[in-house]
């Protein structure tokens, strides 16, 4: 098979699971009955950015740049709030834990914004969120929830975010191709891997993802941040049925859906994100 | 694409040669020594040049080696870069084949096999997809083939030798493809190469959290800076890390440059 048809595969394959993954996102997002409001988000992003005329164009680029900043300010807000609530108070791996991650996140927020300056952008304003997502959470123990309650909301929306940042981020590093932005974004976006695996670990899952099961404990509104996560072609190989020169341990498809994480669009990004945005802040 | 056939040299190499190089990067990496580690490598930074066995045949490099002595070249643009990650998959692939055969796997906890089985399964699969996709796409005469390693360096009867050199090799993975990423061409290779390296940099943290638990070493300031950014290593910096275990020659003398130069 010539790479040019490798390549139409993979393009085909890309845009079946990015209009499957939306739909699957919408409806989550009415299931869960709360601010679908996509038209208050600060930017557009075009649907599909894999061809090769806009690939290289400056505004992807800068698109993409602002909505790893606008997941950041998410992020960054999230860990200070948590730390700050005494939710974590005698969690003291969980602790240890927000203490490093808010530490990067926040850097992260200051890092992209001063990348989008140094490009002549400006960076988009800082949301309001609303971590209760309406009023569905309480993490931070605000409403009174008692504060085991509120400490396994707080892992499961760290994990939710966590796992969130690291397909955005994949899914937009072709959005960065041949920019200075490439490296520094491909490097946070393991540093959220990184998270991602600890958050995991302290709930009690495996820091790796497993089909597309979100793991015990999480919230079905968070469902959208797993899909997709099932896939087992890659590069146009069905790893499920490849003949491996060791014996894989267990079940074929746990072991190929680990092996591999998944992008998400940009919409799909925003989506999830704008469960926790304040339409009306 | 199309390159003649070559023979690959394996040789068996007991010099002591750039042995500072190689650790002084590993003490950076992970806080290791190599020392008695049987074999050992020649990287010159300039041109990614990697050819241990070539060095000790031929005290002079020698740009036109003699028929059936040819050494396997990693490549040119995506392929060069896919051999490039193929090789790192398959050292870490024999490392966690080594690490279940060993008295630490044998006797630690349920938690700790489970995570080193995970670990296996991972990298053989990303070991022999590399090899089914490169294959496809180059020919098989362009597919790097099976190196063979020497890991008698590591003690796999000891969880500290295991975890500190799974560290090192997680590490290492994170920040070779982090910094592949700039030279790749193919916005699909890219992808591809994001879905790989995500996971490294959950196995890196699930090693780490293991070694020092309770504590940010899950994404360390020793690997993460002050801008919160993760490794990205040269593939220089990656022959100098992991060369050591390498036996099989190859080179690595036509690997793209960064399209950016960062």
């Amino acid at each position: 098979m010539s790479i040019i048809k490798l390549l139409d595969e993979f393009t085909s394959e890309k845009l079946t699971t990015k209009s499957s993954s939306r739909r699957e996102m919408f409806g989550t997002l009415s299931s869960f009955g709360k601010k679908a409001a996509l038209a208050a988000i600060p930017f557009g992003l075009a649907s599909n950015k894999m061809n090769a005329a806009s690939m290289f164009q400056e505004n992807s680029a800068v698109d993409a740049l602002q909505l790893a900043l606008t997941l950041e300010y998410l992020e960054a807000e999230f860990y200070v709030k948590a730390l700050e609530s005494g939710v974590l108070d005698g969690y003291a791996r969980a602790e240890a834990a927000y203490m490093q991650i808010s530490k990067h996140e926040t850097a992260h927020v200051d890092f992209l914004k001063a990348g989008l300056e140094g490009a002549g952008a400006t960076p988009v304003d800082k949301p309001t969120f609303d971590f209760t997502a309406g009023g569905a959470f309480d993490p931070f123990n605000e409403g009174g929830i008692g504060q085991e309650t509120a400490y396994a909301q707080l892992l499961a929306l760290a994990q939710a975010f966590e796992d969130t940042g690291v397909r955005a981020y994949k899914g937009q590093a072709a959005n960065l191709m041949g920019t200075p932005f490439l490296e520094p974004a491909l490097q946070i976006h393991s540093v959220e891997a990184r998270h991602a695996s600890e958050i995991r670990r302290i709930r009690g899952l495996d820091g790796w993802i497993t089909t597309n099961m979100r793991g015990d404990g999480m919230p079905e509104a968070t469902q959208a941040v797993y899909d997709g996560e099932e896939n087992v072609t890659q590069g146009g190989v069905n790893l499920t049925t490849l003949t491996y020169a060791n014996e894989i341990v267990g079940d074929i498809t746990t072991a190929v859906t680990q092996a591999f994480d998944e992008p998400i669009s940009g919409d799909t990004a925003v989506a999830i994100a704008s469960l926790f945005i304040d339409s009306e802040g | 694409m199309k390159k003649p056939l070559v023979k690959v040299d394996v040789v068996e190499t007991s010099s002591n040669n750039s042995k500072r190089s190689s650790r002084r990067k590993f003490i950076k990496l992970g806080g290791l020594g190599l020392a008695g580690s049987s074999f050992l490598l020649y990287a010159c930074s300039e041109d990614d040049m990697f050819n241990p066995g070539g060095e000790m045949n031929q005290p002079m490099p020698q740009p036109e080696p003699e028929p059936g002595e040819e050494v396997f070249d990693l490549g040119s643009g995506d392929v060069g870069i896919l051999n490039y990650a193929y090789a790192l998959e398959q050292l870490e692939a024999a490392f966690y084949t080594q690490v279940r055969a060993g008295a630490y796997y044998a006797g630690a906890p349920d938690n700790e096999k489970e995570i080193f089985d995970d670990l296996y399964n991972h990298e053989v699969i990303h070991r022999d997809f590399f090899k089914a996709a490169i294959t496809t796409a180059a020919g098989e005469e362009n597919t790097l083939p099976d190196l063979e390693f020497d890991v008698s360096a590591i003690d796999f009867d000891s969880r500290d030798s295991v975890l500190q050199y799974a560290q090192v090799l997680e590490d290492t993975g994170v920040g070779a493809y982090n910094g592949a990423g700039d030279r790749i061409a193919d916005a699909t290779y890219l992808t591809l190469a994001g879905k790989i390296v995500s996971v490294e940099a959950r196995h890196a943290s699930a090693i780490r959290s293991l070694i020092d638990p309770e504590s940010g070493y899950f994404a360390g300031d020793d690997v993460i800076d002050e801008n919160g950014l993760d490794l990205a290593y040269d593939p220089s910096e990656v022959f100098e890390a992991a060369g050591g275990f390498i036996v099989t020659d190859f080179t690595a003398n036509n690997l793209p440059e960064p399209m950016t130069g960062s």
